[in-house]
């Protein structure tokens, strides 16, 4: 009971900033500015209103939603096969190529902003949604190597033997029977790819002009000459959240199930 | 790639170190290092002690450039030393 | 689970290996070429050779920005880590209230960066945030654009309302991985409490404990976004972080060899922080699994 208590303490406490922005979010800016209110007194969903109609808003969160699916298609794509063979196989450098992936992680983006943006212009992919996708591997990949690494260390080799008897081929092998195996541990890449993805604003913001704009960097727009536009900001931030909670809705299952990952 | 702005010097680097990389990888598969424990505290294979070397010369580097006014290839004379002996008995 | 030995391993890896390359090896090499020359234009540049890595390793700004930095990585883990495991042991278990627990958790580490500033931008202020509010009405002389001590405060406060859930929901998972027969096990045996979490739940939480705090430390280290629009580095620079103090040279001066330098300094020490963890913890559970 006690710690039942705790936790609904550390949840209220933890939603209080949320709260705090729907607050905000739901206010004119007269009130918001006005005197400090708990709740809306003058209930308005303008704000929301602004930012649903007006298509340079809104395309926003089109343009972020795609290069975040975009990036999660290719780091599964690459990584499924990798973390495989990390997991199966001894191979030279595997270790350090490891390491290394690791590594990329590490890497400040303050300081590939600019070479990104030359190197994509190089290519002609400046301002695209793929360029921030690409971009956003840099991060990504490694990460997804390393949670399905320790998800598929979990299933027995025996299963892979059984198949080869069985007469499967590897590639059918691994689409039919090993990926629905780690299905559980590919929801929970793809959560985490989602979430490291969703929230970065450098690369995406240096990386785009006006085609592929995500909305962080349409959100800028809300400080205006006369001053910020407070209700506005507040709505848009709300809706930053919503793609997120329904990720992790599909997949809390697949959390809640619990992972170890056993890396040896 | 003019925005890359290539120099000979840091093109002759990377080649350098692609090229002990091939080395290391031909030599590990025509004769596979053993893990093994040297002065270091922890047992290491080849690859690990190069890893250890780069990364611990490149500080050496930095240290020699940011606390003294020795020219630059005095640290790299330094590092190949260790380098050697980190090979070696590492 | 032991390894087979097989080079064609390598066809799997081949698909990563392309994408990462393309990704971080050319502008990695890029920035390296930047930091020995002075970059005026796409055709004009001079060969400085090390200059800039001598001038920014003794630049006083930046060293205390780094330091400024380690106190910050180290004081977030020091609180994260031990929060994050004692949320994950509160959580429900079972049925609508664990689902709905862990979405409730998860939410803000779906916020982007810079509305997490904002949201904190908010609540720090005196007139109409609700954090700002309720301290300077308890008496308290809160404004974190004057005061260092407050400045520091909340953007602690925030990195750990924001993060706190990633070790929280990976503690969790780790901890559902348990088989139930280990607690019957300790049942019997009568175990405390204390005994339990010591030798049945934290040994099962090293590995996704691990990437925690790698994760963790790396993403603090390159913090950029959030304090930059709770209080773009003041008061003076008592909150300049690492990669603002980079991306300030970078951008706003157009300093590119001096940054890209700055860079690459910046990254061995990321780089040999994380491999000196990685590999104690790495050697640990080698020793730990010989044991047994």
């Amino acid at each position: 009971m006690k710690s039942r208590i705790a936790f609904i303490v550390y949840l209220v406490v933890m939603i209080m900033p949320i709260y705090w922005l729907i607050n905000m979010s739901l206010q004119t800016n007269s009130e918001i500015l006005g005197e400090l209110s708990f709740w809306p007194k003058n209930l308005t969903f303008d704000n929301y209103l602004n930012i649903l109609t007006d298509e340079s808003w809104y395309m926003g969160y089109v343009n972020s939603m795609t290069y975040v699916f975009m990036n999660m298609a290719i780091s599964l794509t690459v990584a499924l096969p990798a973390a495989y063979a990390f997991s199966r196989y001894k191979f030279v450098g595997d270790k350090h190529l490891f390491f290394w992936l690791l590594t990329n992680k590490m890497a400040p983006p303050a300081v590939f902003a600019l070479p990104f943006f030359q190197l994509y212009s190089s290519v002609g992919l400046f301002d695209t949604h793929i360029a921030v996708a690409l971009a956003h591997t840099l991060f990504n990949v490694a990460l997804a190597v390393w949670i399905l690494e320790g998800f598929m260390s979990g299933v027995p080799k025996e299963i892979d033997e059984t198949a080869y008897i069985d007469g499967y081929s590897f590639p059918k092998f691994f689409l039919k029977i090993y990926i629905p195996l780690i299905r559980s541990g590919i929801g929970v890449t793809a959560f985490f790819l989602f979430m490291f993805s969703w929230i970065e604003l450098l690369l995406a913001r240096t990386l785009t002009a006006t085609e592929a704009q995500p909305i962080q960097a349409i959100m800028t727009r809300t400080q205006g000459a006369s001053g910020i536009d407070w209700g506005t900001l507040a709505a848009a931030g709300v809706l930053t959240i919503v793609p997120g909670i329904l990720v992790v809705y599909f997949v809390r299952n697949h959390i809640a199930k619990g992972f170890a990952l056993g890396r040896t | 790639m003019s925005w890359m702005h290539w120099t000979g010097p840091t093109a002759g680097f990377f080649i350098s170190i692609a090229l002990i990389l091939t080395g290391m990888t031909v030599w590990q598969y025509f004769s596979p290092s053993i893990e093994r424990k040297g002065f270091l505290p922890i047992s290491t294979t080849r690859g690990d002690r190069l890893f250890i070397g780069l990364l611990t010369s490149a500080f050496i580097h930095l240290a020699f450039i940011g606390v003294t006014e020795l020219h630059v290839l005095v640290a790299t004379a330094v590092s190949a030393v260790w380098m050697v002996i980190l090979m070696r008995w590492g | 689970m032991n390894k087979i030995e097989n080079n064609k391993a390598w066809f799997f890896v081949i698909p990563v290996f392309v994408v990462v390359a393309f990704s971080a090896v050319i502008p990695l090499m890029t920035v390296v070429n930047y930091s020995v020359q002075d970059i005026f234009g796409v055709n004009s540049a001079f060969w400085t050779g090390t200059e800039w890595y001598r001038e920014m390793l003794r630049n006083p700004d930046l060293q205390a920005a780094l330091l400024r930095q380690f106190a910050f990585s180290f004081a977030i883990l020091a609180i994260e880590v031990p929060l994050g495991i004692g949320i994950a042991l509160l959580m429900p278990k079972k049925g609508w209230a664990a689902s709905a627990a862990l979405v409730l958790v998860a939410m803000p580490l779906l916020i982007p960066l810079n509305v997490v500033g904002t949201i904190w931008q908010i609540l720090a202020r005196t007139d109409i945030g609700l954090l700002g509010w309720a301290l300077s009405e308890s008496g308290v002389d809160y404004n974190i654009n004057a005061n260092a001590v407050d400045a520091w405060f909340t953007i602690i406060l925030m990195d750990v309302w924001h993060w706190t859930p990633l070790i929280a929901l990976l503690s969790y998972s780790g901890l559902r991985a348990i088989p139930d027969a280990y607690y019957q096990a300790a049942r019997i045996d009568r175990a405390s409490r204390w005994a339990v979490f010591r030798y049945i739940q934290l040994p099962k939480l090293t590995n996704v404990l691990v990437i925690g705090v790698l994760l963790r430390f790396m993403d603090s280290f390159m913090i950029y976004a959030e304090p930059f629009v709770l209080t773009g580095g003041g008061p003076g620079s008592s909150t300049t972080f690492l990669s603002q103090a980079l991306t300030t040279m970078a951008v706003a001066q157009f300093d590119l060899g001096p940054a890209a330098a700055f860079s690459i300094i910046y990254f061995l020490i990321i780089l040999a922080v994380s491999w000196v963890f990685y590999t104690a913890i790495m050697t640990l559970q080698k020793d730990k699994s010989a044991q047994q």
